[in-house]
Order: C-alpha cells, then structure tokens, then sequence
C-alpha cells in the first residue's frame, strides 16, 4: 500500500491505494469521479484521458503512484460552475457527440490539442491528432467541427482575459 | 495486475540498488509497455521502479557534434525540442510519428531502446545514425546494441542514461504505420554520415528486430536518390509474416518508405 498525494481539480487530496493501483481506478473508484471512462483499458480509446501537469495522458496506463504530487485536471474540473468549458459548450452545438461514452477523453484531448497549437489548428491537425480517442457513433466529424469551433473560442476567452 | 511494490528512487544509484534487492524488480519510464503488459498478467514483477521522474535522465542537450536525449525524455519533449529540430529534424519527425500524443507524452527514448520492440521507431534511428547508448555503468554502439527480438546488450539492472547522436549529412525516416497501433508496418531510417557513409535501417520488418539493409546502402552510396533504389532487391528471408501483412509485402515496404525517406532526406 502507498498513500498517494496530488491534486485533482485543483483540490489536495490524499487516497491509501494498493501499488498496482492504476490512476484512472484512484480518480473513479477513490474519489468517485466517474466522468473519466474506461473504455477499452488496453491504452488505444482515450476514453480515460486525462491531464497531468497540463498534458493529456491515459490514466488507464498510469499507475496511481506515478501521479503522486502531480497536479491532474478532469473532466469534471474544467467547467466554471455552472459555465461549460468552451470545449463542452462547442461539442453541445455541434452535436459532438451521440452516446457519449468517448466524449470526456475526447473533450480532454481535444483541449490539448488547441493548447498546444496555441488555438490554430486546422482539421488536418485534429484529424491527425485525434488519433488517440476512438468513436464508435459519430464518424467523428461533428467531433472534428466541435474543436474547430471549441479554437476559436477559446482563443476569444483567452484574449478577453 | 498483480500484486507489485513501487519504488520512485531520488537517483539513478539507487535506483540501481533497488533493483539489486527486488526478488524479481523492474524498472518503469513512461509505462506504456510494461504497465499493458502487467495488465495482462503477462509480467510480475515483484518492485517497479520509477525512473521516469529522475531529473538526471530528463532533457535534450546540443553536443559538438549532435544531440545527446537523456533516457526518460519523452516522445512529445524530443519531437518539439529546438536541438533536435535542429540538429537532426529527422529525428524529430520520428518522435513527433511515435503512437498519439498521449503515448508520446509518456514514451521515452530509454524505455523504447531497453523494450526493443521489433516494430518501435526509435531503434532505426538509433541504428542508422550509428548512435551511441550510454549506461550506468559504459557506452555501447548501437552496432552493438541491438541482439533480436526484445533483446538488448543491457545487462540485468543496466540502466540506460542517454542516447547521443552524431549529426548526419542527410538523414530521413519513412513509416507505414499500422492503421491501428500506429507501430510501424515497416519503417526505414536513411542516413548519410558526415564522413559520407550510408546507413539504412529497418524496424517493424524483421523476424530479429531491427535490421540494416545492405543492398539499399549500396545503391544509396553509390547514387543517393530515391531512383536509385528502384533496380534493388530486398529478400524476404527472415522477415515478419503475420495478418498484418506478408513477407513479400513488407521486403516491399522496405523499398518504398526507404525511397520516402530519401526523399524527405533531400
């Protein structure tokens, strides 16, 4: 057993895990934050995307340990309260999704994705770079339109801030 | 999973020690080999040890001649690294095409290079540009490096440090990845040393990992251009025949990201 120290969502939290414990089992079965999915648990669907430090990972092939003293945002950490994250509110109008089962590793990859292009991206881009999410209802070019729209909003708040 | 201990040691001689006293220790980088393969009980070991936050084996340093990656830089920080860029942007290439970008924000170059996956991108690299690694304990030639499927010249408990890598005059890197896995189907590195020699090499083709591959060497140094390649013919002997595709196929392969490769090369 190890106790774990990081912060999720921007709160200190302290969980007692097994070593082997993976973080997307900490985040869900510790802390009930269920919104991280587990999709495939084989590293290829995204569905449990999460951040660490500001980067997009798996946390199905993370160990719990390894995220010690790290600082992890999920997707129930990037809306404002009530506001939706403009990713959220562009995957809502765009019709960005159908089940919605992808759609918290997709939205958290997705935000990755237009932090790191610095808001230009072009759908080549997010083609390409979608890679690691897998959909199995939308074709994915709603999901494609929704970060596309998600970019220049998103580049509009940041410049309002 | 079964049952493990972690152990995230504050340098790579303890990390080593820890390893000496672990029943049956592994050490864990970026994870994303080992911790599927713990996941399919495939592998057990008694104490993972965490290097990947060791901050001795972290980052990309500008050398006389080339660029020298410490062992758990990851991926995403080699393929966006203005040395690399600059040194050898084909190498930056190659990182920037390694699995999605959440692989490449956990995939180091050490753990690619000890795995030595027949289908991982790195080793080409590694090979054709006649790179050295560098241990705890000496520096191997990747001539010497590389021993066949997922079998390295690392010793038990070898810890690899950095790789360092010599400028080319020319070097280019052609993938087919697999429309799934984004593996390699075959990937071939091409690179023309300073001194004007020519080295090619395979991964995700042969049976014994990654290999050279003479007869395009031969045409490339006599004439370096994707034409050149065109008259040659790469044997299927020993290479990978499985659903993803055939021996033919890839000895096919071979050819054509070579010839993708010289021509990014310029």
């Amino acid at each position: 057993m190890s106790t774990v120290k990081l912060t999720v969502n921007g709160k200190a939290v302290s969980v007692d895990v097994e070593d082997r414990t993976l973080l997307v089992q900490l985040l869900r079965e510790n802390l009930n934050l269920t919104g991280t999915h587990v999709g495939c648990d084989t590293s290829q669907c995204g569905a449990c995307v999460v951040h660490i430090d500001g980067r997009a990972v798996k946390s199905c092939t993370v160990l719990a340990t390894q995220a010690a003293g790290s600082n992890v945002t999920t997707i129930e950490g990037i809306a404002k309260g009530e506001e939706l994250h403009p990713m959220q509110a562009a995957f809502r109008d765009n019709h960005g999704l159908q089940c919605g089962f992808c759609t918290p590793g997709m939205i958290m990859s997705s935000i990755d994705i237009v932090n790191r292009h610095g808001g230009k991206v072009d759908e080549a881009t997010v083609r390409q770079e979608l890679d690691g999410n897998i959909c199995r209802c939308t074709g994915y070019h709603n999901i494609v339109k929704a970060v596309l729209d998600a970019a220049s909003r998103m580049k509009v708040a940041q410049a309002a801030e | 999973m079964y049952e493990t201990t972690y152990h995230r040691p504050s340098s790579v001689a303890e990390a080593a020690s820890l390893f000496g006293k672990g029943k049956e220790a592994k050490y864990l980088a970026g994870g994303h080999t080992l911790i599927p393969v713990m996941k399919q009980r495939l592998a057990s070991p008694s104490d993972v040890i965490d290097l990947g936050k060791l901050k001795e084996l972290i980052g990309v340093e500008a050398t006389g001649n080339g660029v020298e990656i410490k062992a758990a830089t990851t991926h995403y920080d080699v393929s966006t690294s203005d040395a690399v860029k600059k040194a050898i942007p084909a190498l930056a290439y190659l990182a920037a095409h390694i699995g999605d970008p959440h692989v490449r924000h956990r995939g180091t170059i050490g753990g690619s290079l000890a795995n030595n996956d027949p289908a991982a991108d790195y080793p080409a690299a590694v090979l054709a540009l006649g790179a050295t690694v560098k241990t705890n304990k000496r520096t191997i030639s990747a001539d010497e490096f590389f021993k066949g499927l997922f079998t390295t010249a690392l010793q038990d408990g070898e810890i690899i440090t950095a790789v360092s890598f010599p400028v080319a005059a020319k070097a280019g890197y052609g993938k087919f990845p697999h429309p799934a896995s984004r593996f390699a189907l075959t990937g071939v590195f091409v690179a023309k040393t300073a001194g004007g020699d020519v080295r090619v090499a395979a991964t995700g083709a042969s049976q014994n990992g990654v290999m050279r591959v003479p007869a395009i060497e031969a045409a490339l140094k006599a004439n370096w251009s994707a034409g050149a390649i065109d008259g040659v013919k790469v044997s299927a002997d020993g290479l990978l025949n499985d659903i993803h595709g055939s021996s033919g196929y890839r000895a096919n392969l071979i050819k054509v990201m070579a010839q993708r490769a010289v021509a990014a090369a310029g």
